[in-house]
């Protein structure tokens, strides 16, 4: 198979409008001709559902959520960047664009790239246009501030819940569309599988999540918005409900699956308290501009924070990193602060821990100051810990947090099989093996009102497929096939839950395949993953019927395909011999730790290809030549 | 800890429902609300009994998913805190609580703690928006908003939608989520030209899903895990007889 990425030639500056004008268009009259399936409602699928809806087309949106407001994207804190340098700061869309590439550790496409950070601008004034409440200036013009991996300010945000105001802004211009019936909405319902035929992709299957009916839907073509799979480590910042089902049913069924491995840790979540964790929340990166990360410079130091004296502290990031100190980017963060706690000079039970102190920037500022600028984080970290931040140091300690990976897409977010289209997270495009901040809206964003509405009318007016039927005999197999899967969850009626498997499954990924992976690992789990998998289908017991709501059944489904896709990206970590991004294999290092990227035999993507159970998957790999911007190593110290 | 807890069952919506006791051991004052849930429903599944269904999702007070009164308060009474981020610590040993889903004609129940909600989606989709279709719109910076309005818009904005206001209110009134809507969009500019449509359809979705009318006790105010204020209430009213006489007039 070769991969065409389809990215346009000429100047990376005219690629997408030159791109724009050549791509065919549909006539509105013709439009509500067109079914477009579109699954997940965050900011990639509400603002897709939305646009295309506007444009005429027929769209059904589907959510496991009880509303489509609830999705995960509206969890974001910090912001959304564009280069708009209202900061007259030097900032420009090169420079967003080449911070995203630098910032993407070189493994990003260079023309996907440049798109996204001109057309971050247009969102900008979309948000706004909607009623986005933006924090402003007093004299009534739009604030930005800075961010992680950059030294322009170019984030905008609305306090720290950008995500919930973008979201609901999204969400609203699709209410607007319901109301129209231009677009049917489907909450509390989960796509199980994808149909193809002929090639291309032609529906979904669903489950309806309150009466159990499996039904099928046909479209002209189907678009994936469901978010990473971060939760295959179990503990993750992604809500409980995230999952990696479409994406990797869609693998099953011939869409690549590319860069599984690049997975995103943040080094400021709040610790783990115990066994019955269930998730980890985030605190926002902006803390760093302000806290200092110590641990104490003996091993298994017990004595509280206070009674440690200064001479007996290591501010690990302001030693390692003199020059970018506690603001050093999020995989180099988070990887000094599990070599600390390697050590055994973490903090907090388990010693899985490492100080956040405001102390010396309450001096400073003062108490109020610090309140002023992270008062509602001070609240939430004592809400969880019962601990006053302003009074003793917080703990931190990484966690997984986004997925860089996803379903490989060309240039017009198409995916290998013809009319399947992935936006948001749920595609690998944009971000290679690290995402700057405040980059996963833009992008969101980006897909669903500004490029897919002009890539997914090309498709189609060019294909020419007859119109799609659920009557089509493949329809009735692929539903069988799920109501014999879901029997079979059923009727094991083990002695384990399947909570418990995907605690076990989402440690070993943690231990062996988190921040740092090497062979001997990850040889062992290809191992350890499929006898765990197979332990899950003898000994998973599930309760309840199929037909009526069973949130026992819904996460057994999920967790199943969490089995399977765990083994396609510790497999792809294990291909990968080198170190780039959020991917860190301990092999691959300098002498003093840091990361050692090889160019000459990894300046691609890899994008996996399913053969079937229990055969090993094959590799394709789309090259990643870089015409604008030079490869470099990225310098923090 | 050792807690006792009476959690509402009924296996659907036409199923007539119960409080049924469970003793829950070992728990950890660490743990959140919900976790201590997975708690029991994992000695439940042990043991071959159905899971309790509750909804939550983020569970970082933000998705507005989960929705349990707890001892007679919806999302348990710690000001600014949704049900998912209470902690135990809250709770002393040896306490009994009693767990109960959101009550509301216009919030059926579908199984155990979990309720229909999508009349908040009806209310939304009558008018909660402002009509920009994608693309076209002008720079971000030529539609000017004073920080005052912006910080006044997003004290609204900030609405989860979760629904406790209509299980704290005695009327199961929707007034708090319909006015923290109409004021976030009625406050800046942008809202304007629909100001007048915005208010009257929203009102009159809200009334045709059966929740009650709004007696200004404040009982919405007090368990908004957002602290969402009253006094958008009072705005909205405004709003609503403006609109009303300017159709007449």
């Amino acid at each position: 198979m070769i991969l065409d990425a389809k990215v346009p030639p000429g100047p990376i500056a005219q690629k997408w409008d030159q791109h724009k004008f050549n791509l065919k268009l549909i006539n509105p009259a013709n439009r509500r001709k067109f079914d477009i399936i579109v699954v997940g409602s965050g900011l990639a699928g509400g603002s897709a559902a939305a646009s295309l809806g506007e444009l005429g087309y027929n769209v059904k949106c589907f959510c496991f959520q009880d509303s489509p407001r609830r999705a995960h994207s509206i969890a974001a804190q910090g912001g959304i960047n564009a280069a708009k340098n209202y900061a007259n700061d030097g900032d420009s869309i090169y420079r967003l664009f080449y911070d995203t590439i630098k910032g993407g550790d070189f493994r990003a496409r260079e023309g996907n790239v440049y798109r996204l950070a001109q057309i971050s601008v247009n969102i900008i004034d979309q948000c706004v246009a909607q009623g986005v409440p933006f924090a402003r200036e007093y004299g009534g013009l739009l604030s930005t501030r800075s961010f992680g991996g950059a030294q322009v300010s170019r984030t905008f945000y609305a306090r720290g819940q950008t995500g919930q105001q973008l979201l609901l802004g999204a969400y609203q211009a699709l209410c607007r569309q319901i109301a129209r019936g231009s677009v049917k909405m489907y909450p509390r319902t989960e796509m199980l599988d994808l149909v193809v035929i002929d090639g291309h992709a032609k529906g979904i299957v669903v489950r309806d999540l309150i009466t159990g009916e499996i039904s099928s839907h046909a479209g002209d073509a189907v678009v994936l918005a469901t978010g990473g799979y971060g939760n295959v480590f179990f503990l993750s910042t992604n809500a409980k409900g995230c999952n990696v089902t479409a994406t990797y049913r869609a693998y099953k069924k011939g869409a690549l699956f590319a860069n599984p491995c690049f997975t995103q840790i943040h080094p400021t979540c709040i610790p783990v308290s115990g066994d019955h964790q269930s998730k980890l929340t985030l605190m926002s990166e902006s803390l760093r501009n302000d806290g200092r990360v110590w641990v104490p410079k003996t091993k298994g130091d017990q004595r509280s924070p206070d009674q440690i004296p200064e001479s007996e502290r290591d501010y690990f990031l302001e030693r390692k990193y003199p020059s970018f100190g506690n603001l050093a980017p999020r995989d180099i963060a988070s990887r000094a602060a599990k070599e600390a706690c390697d050590q055994g000079r973490g903090v907090g039970p388990g010693g899985l821990g490492v100080y956040l102190d405001f102390a010396d920037a309450i001096k400073r500022i003062g108490e109020d100051g610090i309140r002023e600028r992270y008062g509602n984080l001070f609240d939430m970290y004592e809400r969880i810990t019962g601990e006053n931040a302003y009074k003793v140091p917080m703990r931190i300690f990484p966690a997984v947090h986004y997925t860089m990976g996803g379903l490989w897409v060309d240039y017009n977010l198409m995916s290998n099989l013809p009319g399947l289209f992935v936006i948001g997270e749920a595609n690998f495009s944009d971000h290679g093996a690290n995402r700057l901040g405040a980059s996963a809206l833009m992008q969101g964003l980006a897909d669903g009102y500004f490029i897919l509405p002009y890539t997914l009318a090309d498709y189609l007016a060019t294909s020419k497929q007859a119109k799609p039927s659920v009557n089509n005999p493949e329809f009735k197999k692929v539903e069988q096939d799920i109501a014999a899967r879901t029997k079979k969850l059923l009727s094991i009626n083990g002695k384990r839950s399947v909570t418990s498997f995907h605690r076990e499954l989402g440690k070993l990924m943690w231990e062996k395949c988190g921040m740092a992976r090497n062979a001997a690992g990850l040889h062992d789990l290809l191992k350890k993953i499929p006898a765990l998998r197979a332990d899950f289908w003898e000994n998973v017991k599930v309760t309840g019927q199929t037909e009526s709501l069973n949130q026992d059944l819904e996460a057994a489904g999920r967790v199943a395909d969490f089995m399977e896709f765990a083994e396609l990206l510790v497999r792809d970590a294990l291909m990968r011999n080198e170190s780039c991004g959020g991917h860190f294999r301990e092999e691959y290092q300098t002498p003093d730790g840091e990361a050692k990227r090889d160019d000459e035999h990894y300046a691609f993507v890899a994008a996996w290809e399913y053969q079937g159970e229990a055969k090993e998957p094959v590799l394709h790999k789309e090259p990643l030549p870089y015409e604008e911007v030079h490869m470099t190593t990225r310098v923090y110290k | 800890m050792n807690l006792t807890l009476r959690i509402w069952r009924q296996k659907n919506a036409a199923d007539g429902g119960r409080l049924v006791e469970y003793p829950v051991n070992d728990v950890n004052p660490d743990m959140s609300f919900l976790e201590m849930l997975d708690v029991l429903n994992e000695q439940l599944i042990a043991r071959g009994e159905d899971p309790v269904a509750f909804d939550s999702d983020c569970r970082e007070g933000i998705c507005g998913m989960c929705s349990l009164v707890i001892n007679g308060i919806a999302h348990g009474g710690f000001r600014g805190t949704a049900t998912c981020q209470l902690h135990m610590r809250h709770f002393q040993d040896g306490q009994t609580i009693t767990i109960e889903p959101w009550r509301a004609k216009a919030f059926p129940i579908i199984k155990d703690l979990v309720v229909n909600r999508s009349a908040f989606d009806r209310i939304i989709q009558a008018g909660g928006f402002v009509s920009v279709n994608t693309g076209g719109t002008p720079d971000g910076n030529a539609i000017l908003v004073s920080k005052d309005a912006s910080d006044h818009a997003m004290d609204a904005a900030a609405c989860i939608g979760c629904g406790a206001c209509v299980a704290a209110c005695k009327n199961a009134s929707a007034m708090l989520f319909v006015a923290a809507k109409v004021s976030h969009l009625g406050i800046l500019p942008q809202g304007q030209p629909e100001r007048e449509r915005r208010v009257l359809n929203m009102v009159r979705q809200m009334d045709a899903e059966g929740f009650g009318n709004c007696t200004v006790t404040g009982s919405c105010e007090a368990v908004c895990p957002k602290e969402i204020r009253l006094e958008f209430i009072a705005r909205m009213n405004r709003d609503y007889a403006r609109a009303v006489l300017k159709a007449r007039s």
